[in-house]
């Protein structure tokens, strides 16, 4: 009876991916990718949404990944276990439980309203920052803390400092662990809609931003807008959109497996 | 010794900044929501807040429906997320061969990673009209609709945290029961699953978590009529949620409003609701290493 239960917990995604492939494929072409839409977007291609998820994946690496792995540092080799560690700890905990919209209020308050940034691709990365913020802390720990201590000990014993013991040390052999945690957190945030929908997203902008403080279109906003605001939108084009967007968030995860089985391969300790 | 090197010692100090940002950043979305949405509880009364009708352009700013219909959305999908995901959970790590395992644990993890504007987009494409042909319902964007979605998503959280909770329990547990004589059901039941408790407690609170948080899949599927739930038929009628207002108002509204302080206000209420639920969570969980899969999940 389990069995039955968890492949129809199971089986529906498999369904899912496949019927997505078989209707989306139709639609996917040189075109398609590279175009910009036209008709009020009921043809032509996607690319300014394609173009503003890379953007908006890219300026949030720029944020999050020294933010995520210095906090990571911090609690794995510099923090000890007190009160201080453990409100870090709750926080952390808290962030990655606060509902996507309420990132959107948020990033709407400070960075929008407050420092005047204007809905941007500024305003909705530093958003999509922190909403991934607990992934990437919690991964890049995580793979620090598999390091064994002997190595840091040895280094330490070396004459090195800390600083050289973990940057000579800990972070090579962390590096695959890390950059997976990196991959899975920009995962989240390429395909999330509700935190840039007040912070950075464009209905329709039918050319590619020109700077940080344009407002952009974006994969997953480009779906919804589509599938529930736009009346006669052809099928073929919804279902191409969903593909492109499917293989974009899965190729980041494929990638992430296999950067994390290769490292496991390869491991000597 | 560090300070003896200036690299080093400011290297030091950024990392120490980036360690305490996180609670900056709870402190400033906390800060935030409070100065934005307070100010509602001055231009609007509690009552009137907490009033039945949620009407933005005559000025009823009633969250009541809004509320009842995230609460309803929730409770249907944990109804189907919390049995299928344990029972998953408990499948994976009690009853399926290693093979199996290795195919169905990658799955659940897609099932994580697919973005929910997607499965929103889904539920409007096959759930939707399949709920209105089967159900012979005028529409199929209702709560039940978001219902079986949000399940979906809670599942992954669920199923990963249980799992692992059913794992950390000792093998010596399971061949104790075994040798004394238990099948291998009455070992689950009996010993494995109860050794395992707080693990499982916590996954379901998790996954209650994600789905009051869920936006974009129930503001898609829910049919977005903020109606006052009067008794079970709401489940097969459109209802609208508090992230779903959020999402598809604050586009609209003019900065420093009324309507703009009040969606804010409806954000301090999530805001709340998921730390409480995630407090309970963290009490609950007595080992330190479900820290890591309440962060993943």
């Amino acid at each position: 009876m389990l069995a039955v239960g968890s492949v129809l917990t199971i089986l529906p995604i498999v369904a899912v991916v496949i019927y997505i492939l078989v209707l989306g494929a139709p639609a996917i072409n040189w075109e398609f990718l590279t175009q910009m839409p036209k008709n009020g977007m009921r043809d032509g291609g996607i690319l300014p949404a394609l173009v503003g998820t890379v953007y908006l994946t890219l300026g949030t690496a720029l944020f999050s990944v020294p933010l995520g792995v210095g906090a990571a540092i911090y609690l794995s080799e510099y923090s000890s276990d007190n009160a201080l560690t453990r409100v870090i700890r709750l926080a952390i905990v808290n962030l990655a439980g606060i509902p996507s919209v309420v990132y959107g209020l948020f990033g709407l308050g400070l960075f929008v309203v407050f420092l005047n940034f204007s809905t941007s691709i500024l305003s909705a990365s530093l958003t999509l920052s922190i909403m991934t913020l607990p992934v990437m802390i919690t991964t890049t720990e995580e793979a620090l803390r598999a390091v064994p201590q002997s190595f840091r000990v040895v280094a330490i014993s070396l004459g090195a400092t800390r600083w050289q013991a973990i940057r000579r040390v800990v972070l090579p052999q962390a590096l695959p662990g890390i950059m997976t945690g990196i991959i899975l957190g920009l995962e989240r945030a390429a395909g999330e809609t509700a935190p840039i929908l007040f912070t950075g997203a464009a209905f329709f902008l039918p050319r590619l931003p020109h700077s940080p403080m344009d407002a952009t279109m974006a994969l997953p906003y480009h779906l919804f807008v589509i599938s529930t605001q736009v009346p006669g939108m052809p099928i073929r084009v919804q279902y191409g959109t969903v593909l492109v967007l499917l293989s974009f968030v899965m190729g980041m995860n494929i990638i992430a497996t296999v950067i994390r089985s290769r490292a496991r391969a390869r491991r000597v300790w | 010794m560090e300070t003896r090197r200036p690299l080093e010692f400011f290297i030091t100090w950024f990392i120490r900044l980036t360690g305490y940002s996180s609670i900056l950043f709870v402190v400033l979305i906390l800060v935030f929501l409070v100065s934005e949405g307070l100010p509602a509880l001055t231009e609007i009364s509690v009552g009137e807040l907490l009033s039945t009708r949620w009407y933005p352009i005559e000025a009823y700013y009633g969250i009541l429906p809004l509320v009842l219909g995230s609460l309803v959305v929730t409770i249907g999908a944990m109804l189907i997320a919390v049995p299928f995901g344990i029972g998953t959970a408990v499948y994976l790590s009690e009853v399926a061969r290693p093979v199996v395992r290795e195919i169905l644990k990658p799955l659940v993890e897609i099932l994580a990673g697919l973005p929910s504007v997607m499965l929103g987009f889904l539920g409007i494409q096959l759930i939707s009209p399949f709920l209105r042909e089967f159900l012979l319902l005028p529409t199929g964007l209702t709560a039940f609709a978001g219902s079986l979605l949000l399940g979906g998503i809670a599942i992954p959280t669920i199923v990963s945290i249980a799992e692992d909770a059913l794992n950390n329990v000792p093998q010596s547990y399971r061949q104790g029961a075994l040798a004394l004589g238990a099948t291998r059901w009455q070992t689950i039941w009996g010993v494995t699953f109860p050794a395992a408790r707080s693990g499982i407690i916590t996954a379901v609170m998790l996954g209650l978590g994600r789905s009051i948080g869920e936006t974009m899949t129930v503001m898609m599927v829910t049919g977005n009529a903020p109606v006052m739930p009067t008794s079970l038929k709401v489940l097969f009628m459109p209802i609208r949620t508090m992230t779903a207002t959020i999402a598809s108002e604050m586009g609209e509204v003019a900065t420093g409003s009324e309507h703009y302080h009040v969606l804010f206000f409806i954000g301090i209420v999530l805001f709340l609701l998921t730390l409480i639920v995630n407090i309970t969570a963290s009490m609950v969980s007595r080992q330190k290493r479900t820290h890591r899969e309440r962060v993943l999940s």
